[in-house]
């Protein structure tokens, strides 16, 4: 653990991050033009930020703004001054490229070391990281904090699950670092194979990078005999590294020695007490090359500033069950994707594979529920199929209040989890 | 030690600080860099109560100090040595230092020669020169001898103001050599300003770099040796031309 900052009092987080808050006002000021005139707009004055509740006075910093200043508009530092590149997945939408300075680099590899850490991975630890590299912050991220510790790394990226299985028995894989979808898959080939879990090395998962819920987490854990924590990030901050659970599994201890972190009310956009689900509002503090300002994340989340049991004093996040954009609006209802996988998930023998599309070509929009059974079902009974089929639709219909259509699809047929259209 | 909040200092209409904050924490050295006129003896100034904060707070430990007089400031145990060493020219080595500890001598007088002695332990040269007169001391000298004064009070947070100064290389070692003594053996914390980023980044364990008034840069130091605004700003000639 990292004692100085990680167990900091809160007096002492709070000076030090309205130095860092003003520190990057006044760099951002100076060196990014979009901020210079927002803050101009908005009548402020770097040094008006006299106090961390002053933050609030600047407006928010959206999506689309990197957007339009793509590609190097937001960085606070010459090119040459940076030293690598990546953007953001661009699965929502159009990618986000982003700069780190060698500073950068050094922060955002201490801040994975300490997601590393907190799930108790060490120097003695085989980490296999089968995250994609490349453009993505996940694997590289991962990479760096990993190898930072001591710990031995595998670069596993683009190797069927059936071979990562084999590698991670073959050289006894102690940690693994992967999405939600990835770790059900290997729990589901585990399932089907004669590979038994006691024969893998394996010991904990640091999943992250899809909104995953707690009977994933439990399918996870049971399935291939681990912890499985969570961590979140987004490459527009930094990457993995932004926040992680410790073992207690009580929320996700946020980095605030380099980010401070908001909750606001995403249709108001008023700030929300600690304990009060919103939209999580970021704000880099010591990032040199691509500094943000008020950021809206598009994901929910609640903060909790109370000490943890684990002793580290830094505010927890509750786990991001779904972002803001992925409100699915059927019949004026707002529909969480998260809430119908823990409803699937609760649906013996359903795996939660699951995608959903919203017709609105007739009258009424009609939702469709695309949801992938496991093998044995598929191919068994037709009977405990209809069963199924029926039960399913019962349930959605009951929490949903109105007609679902649910179609059962093949098994590994739909490729992420929670994704909706 | 010391935790300095979005301070704001004017000299009539002229702002010399724009709201600057910064922590010293108990046994480090901190170390403010900035060129002529970014307002870093402004700082120091108002911290000691020599110019009153427009705005903003400074703490010393628990207690709020913001606009203290200069004397009670050195009696709460802050100890400033001034840019350009101020010392008394016209009187000796000794009588400059016993001015260092001028609020203790008529109450606590051996105390005060006790502490004397220790001055005299940490700077040899200065027992050496004891009855000689300050103004007839080299430069390297002098400085030793203003940061003796300063430490006559017994500080538990020095503030260093340019001692590099007009001093040759080797005799700047020297001042820092001994500065990084104070902190080992006396515990002395200490706030170190310098435009010498070089020479203060290797002593010091963190660093701000002050603009204009404004902190523009924080971290520690080998973060900031690592930044190359601050190698193109700071560092000399050599890294000016990499800029352009």
């Amino acid at each position: 653990m990292d004692i100085k900052y990680e167990t900091i009092k809160r007096s002492e987080l709070e000076q030090l991050q309205l130095e860092r808050l003003q520190v990057t006002i006044n760099r951002v000021y100076r060196n990014v033009k979009f901020y210079r005139s927002l803050l101009d707009k908005a009548n402020i004055a770097p040094e008006d930020i006299t106090s961390l509740d002053d933050l609030k006075k600047i407006p928010f910093t959206t999506k689309e703004s990197l957007i339009e200043n793509q590609p190097y508009d937001m960085f606070a530092l010459p090119l040459r001054d940076v030293v690598r590149l990546q953007s953001s997945s661009g699965t929502t939408r159009e990618p986000i490229v982003v700069g780190y300075s060698r500073n950068d680099i050094e922060h955002w590899t201490e801040l994975v070391a300490r997601v590393l850490n907190s799930g108790g991975v060490n120097k003695d630890d085989v980490v296999q990281i089968s995250f994609d590299y490349g453009l993505f912050t996940g694997a590289i991220g991962f990479h760096y904090g990993a190898e930072y510790i001591g710990a031995t790394v595998i670069p596993s990226s683009r190797i069927s699950a059936e071979k990562q299985i084999n590698i991670m028995r073959n050289y006894r894989t102690t940690a693994l670092v992967c999405t939600p979808t990835f770790a059900l898959q290997l729990a589901d080939i585990v399932k089907k194979s004669d590979i038994s879990p006691a024969e893998l090395s394996l010991r904990v998962a640091l999943i992250g990078s899809e909104p995953w819920s707690e009977p994933v987490r439990l399918e996870i854990e049971e399935g291939l005999h681990i912890l499985a924590l969570d961590n979140y990030g987004l490459s527009e901050i930094i990457g993995p590294g932004v926040s992680c659970e410790c073992q207690e599994k009580n929320g996700l201890h946020i980095a605030e020695d380099h980010f401070i972190a908001e909750v606001i009310n995403p249709d108001t956009e008023e700030l929300l007490p600690d304990g009060e689900v919103g939209e999580l509002v970021l704000t880099t503090i010591t990032k040199e090359a691509f500094p943000v300002i008020r950021y809206r994340t598009g994901d929910l989340t609640s903060l909790d500033r109370s000490k943890c049991i684990c002793g580290r004093t830094l505010a927890r996040m509750s786990r991001v069950a779904k972002r803001t954009d992925d409100l699915v609006i059927v019949q004026g209802v707002k529909i969480q994707p998260a809430l119908i996988g823990q409803i699937l998930t609760e649906i013996e023998g359903t795996e939660p594979h699951f995608r959903l599309r919203v017709d609105r070509s007739g009258a009424k929009d009609e939702l469709e529920v695309r949801v992938e059974v496991s093998e044995n079902i598929f191919f068994d009974e037709i009977r405990r199929m209809d069963a199924l089929h029926e039960e399913i639709q019962k349930r959605l219909e009951e929490a949903l209040g109105f007609f679902v259509r649910v179609k059962l699809v093949e098994p590994n047929s739909i490729q992420r989890l929670n994704d909706s259209e | 030690m010391i935790r300095i909040q979005s301070l704001s200092t004017f000299y009539g209409n002229i702002q010399a600080l724009r709201g600057v904050s910064l922590h010293v924490d108990d046994g480090e050295i901190v170390t403010l860099l900035g060129a002529n006129g970014a307002g870093k003896t402004s700082l120091l100034n108002t911290i000691c109560g020599l110019v009153n904060s427009r705005s903003g707070t400074v703490n010393f430990g628990e207690k709020d100090i913001t606009n203290t007089s200069p004397e009670k400031i050195v009696k709460l145990g802050i100890s400033q040595v001034p840019e350009g060493r101020q010392l008394f020219s016209e009187l000796s080595v000794k009588e400059n230092l016993i001015m260092g500890a001028y609020q203790h001598y008529r109450k606590r007088k051996k105390e005060v020669y006790n502490h004397l002695e220790q001055i005299f332990h940490i700077f040899p040269i200065l027992k050496e020169r004891q009855e000689q007169q300050a103004g007839t001391l080299s430069g390297g000298e002098q400085q030793m001898l203003a940061i003796g004064r300063a430490l006559m009070s017994r500080p538990k947070l020095l503030l260093l103001d340019e001692p590099s100064m007009g001093l040759a290389p080797k005799i700047v070692s020297e001042i820092f050599k001994i500065i990084t003594d104070l902190r080992e053996q006396q515990k002395t914390t200490i706030l170190l300003v310098e435009q010498n980023a070089h020479v203060a980044l290797k002593v010091a364990d963190r660093g701000y770099i002050l603009e204009t008034g404004r902190i523009v840069l924080q971290g520690s130091s080998e973060e900031l040796l690592e930044n190359k605004e601050i190698k193109r700003a700071y560092l000399g000639r050599g890294y000016k031309e990499v800029w352009e």
